[in-house]
């Protein structure tokens, strides 16, 4: 190993194996018993008869709360042996406990003791509900709204990107592009909403504008700062090499501004994600948005918290995934912002 | 190429890749806030192909400004450098600079770090093996593929170094390339640049304010002023290579140049 591979963590540190640990053990058996409690407390416990309708799915949510607390039983088992999933389940465990006291006391102020006010708070079982009865058309929702992310963030990011390179690297271009950006891109995009389902000829062609054009202001700003402050040493060094003009621009102006680049992907990759969600809930009739707009109307409030879930854990998903990239990508540099 | 660097290095004989350089009438200024600022006032100086000169002077006198106008990094306001007879109009890979930070590209490996000039030219993938060669000459073979912020400051020197080097420039241009380094690694360092110059046969310029460095390393002196730097003396030193840094005569040399510098009164 040479001196400079000094990679290594405690998390890589092995532990000898088939030997049963303890605090995995300790652990596991809290997480699972927390989660127990919870299953008990749902099934043995009599739900309170609100309205007219019978509640669905409450036999199928209780089995399922069974099957979760059976399954951390095992996983504390097969962890206390295999370190990896023990490892996971350690950590994991404080954070399955308050989870645990949640569910429960969840359940108990809706479904048992109807405490909470009716239409606003659904129990547990109301939302397995929305997944099961519901999930063609949340499915679909979640399609239509990625297509349009997708569309609006790329073709934004991409505009960025060039915009940034042309006026961190060209002055004149900067002297017409400057202005017009420190006018223009200020504007939350949400607030040009009602004049683009206006001026385009579909409010889905409207809102990959605004989607991109929310994109585009950030990436565009720290495109152009990280080509703006990059060492200057860096092109000495490439001109006294024999580097031209495209050699200075794609290979080191770029490169060096990368990790700006990406500040700037993040930033429009969150301000994507509102201009998105205002768009389908003001004139694009697809996409979670509207569905939650719809949900509302209706007052199907398990609905809009089934469809909150499904967009947190998306978004979420796609801010890894954008981390993933970098750490692909700029993986020589110490991590700068955290997800 | 291979061929002739090798010869080189067998030392059989063959004629040294190093240019002149002449340097006439050179005065160069800054533009500090519309007011012109003097860095060099009329320097004069002929180096020969092959030969190690050393510039000395006091920091921020311009001795810098001076190889960056050698470099072809900036034009002199007033005068003519050439290089092999060739006036200096633009930065050519046949004079590298080595800066006083390696200036490695952090997104680089240190491999491709120094293949930098043989990519930029379009010349890489001919001649792979050279990069290997230069790593191994400054003692980097098992570091290619490590990132700059893995290495030492004298690492990322050599890897600066080998960078130059697989250009075979004709005159290598050193801008303090030492400062920066402790003072063990500087020494070993001295030793390593005068045997490759010796094999190799460049022209060397070397800037420095390291007194000892300048004697130990070079065939002529060259004293600078305060700014606008002025050529204050020339000091030859035609102690045959290589040398001990214990030499009486370096001693000597030092206390004539300090004393050009007005340091003299500790010696």
């Amino acid at each position: 190993m040479s001196p400079f591979e000094q990679t290594g963590s405690a998390a890589d540190f092995d532990r000898p194996r088939l030997q049963a640990d303890g605090s995995v053990l300790a652990r596991g058996a809290l997480a699972t018993a927390a989660w127990t409690a919870v299953a008990a407390s749902v099934t043995l416990l009599a739900n309170k008869k609100i309205g007219f309708a019978e509640p669905l799915y409450v036999g199928e949510t209780n089995a399922g709360f069974i099957g979760w607390a059976v399954l951390l039983a095992l996983a504390t088992a097969v962890g206390a042996l295999w370190p990896p999933l023990g490892r996971r389940l350690v950590r994991a465990a404080p954070w399955l406990v308050v989870l645990a006291l949640f569910v429960g006391i969840w359940d108990l102020l809706t479904a048992k003791l109807g405490l909470l006010p009716v239409p606003f708070f659904a129990p547990p079982s109301a939302l397995v509900e929305v997944y099961a009865e519901d999930w063609p058309r949340l499915g679909e929702s979640v399609l239509h709204s990625l297509r349009l992310l997708a569309l609006g963030f790329l073709f934004g990011a991409a505009a960025g990107f060039v915009t940034g390179v042309a006026i961190g690297w060209s002055r004149g271009l900067g002297y017409w592009v400057h202005p017009v950006l420190r006018f223009l891109g200020p504007i939350p995009s949400t607030a040009l909403l009602p004049m683009a389902f206006f001026f385009f000829p579909s409010s889905f062609s409207a809102a990959i504008f605004l989607i991109a054009l929310a994109t585009w202001f950030p990436v565009t700003v720290l495109t152009w700062s990280g080509v703006a402050s990059v060492d200057k040493a860096y092109y000495d060094v490439a001109r006294t090499l024999g580097a031209g003009r495209s050699f200075l621009i794609f290979k080191v102006a770029i490169p060096a501004a990368l990790p700006h680049v990406f500040v700037g992907l993040f930033m429009g990759l969150g301000a994507s994600f509102s201009v998105l969600v205002a768009a389908e809930m003001m004139g694009v009739k697809s996409g979670l948005g509207y569905y939650l707009q719809w949900a509302q109307g209706w007052a199907a409030y398990a609905n809009m918290y089934g469809a909150l879930i499904v967009m947190a854990l998306i978004f979420s998903g796609l801010i890894t995934l954008l981390f993933a990239l970098r750490d692909r990508l700029l993986g020589w540099q110490k991590d700068v912002v955290k997800w | 190429m291979v061929a002739a660097q090798t010869l080189v290095q067998a030392g059989a004989g063959a004629p040294p890749p190093g240019a002149d350089v002449s340097i006439a009438g050179v005065s160069h200024a800054f533009d500090l806030d519309g007011r012109p600022l003097p860095v060099l006032d009329d320097i004069d100086l002929a180096i020969a192909a092959g030969e190690f000169v050393a510039l000395l002077g006091p920091s921020g006198c311009g001795k810098s400004t001076l190889l960056r106008l050698v470099a072809g990094l900036e034009q002199p306001s007033q005068g003519k450098i050439a290089a092999a007879g060739a006036e200096i109009t633009t930065p050519d890979p046949s004079r590298v600079v080595v800066f006083q930070d390696p200036t490695l590209y952090p997104w680089r490996t240190v491999w491709r770090n120094v293949a930098l000039g043989l990519e930029a030219r379009g010349l890489l993938a001919s001649r792979k093996g050279r990069v290997d060669d230069a790593l191994k000459t400054v003692g980097l073979a098992g570091f290619e593929r490590a990132f700059p912020r893995q290495l030492s400051g004298g690492m990322a020197q050599r890897a600066a170094l080998a960078r130059a080097l697989v250009n075979d420039p004709s005159v290598l241009i050193l801008d303090e390339p030492l400062g920066k380094l402790d003072s063990l690694t500087r020494i070993a360092m001295q030793t390593e640049i005068v045997e490759l110059w010796r094999q190799r046969g460049f022209t060397a310029l070397l800037v420095t304010h390291d007194v000892e460095e300048a004697f130990f390393l070079a065939q002529r002196v060259i004293v600078l002023s305060e700014r606008p730097a002025r050529i204050k003396a020339e000091i030859v030193n035609d102690l045959p290579y290589p040398r001990h840094r214990g030499d009486p005569r370096l001693a000597e040399l030092r206390g004539q140049a300090l004393a050009h510098l007005g340091l003299d009164a500790s010696w």
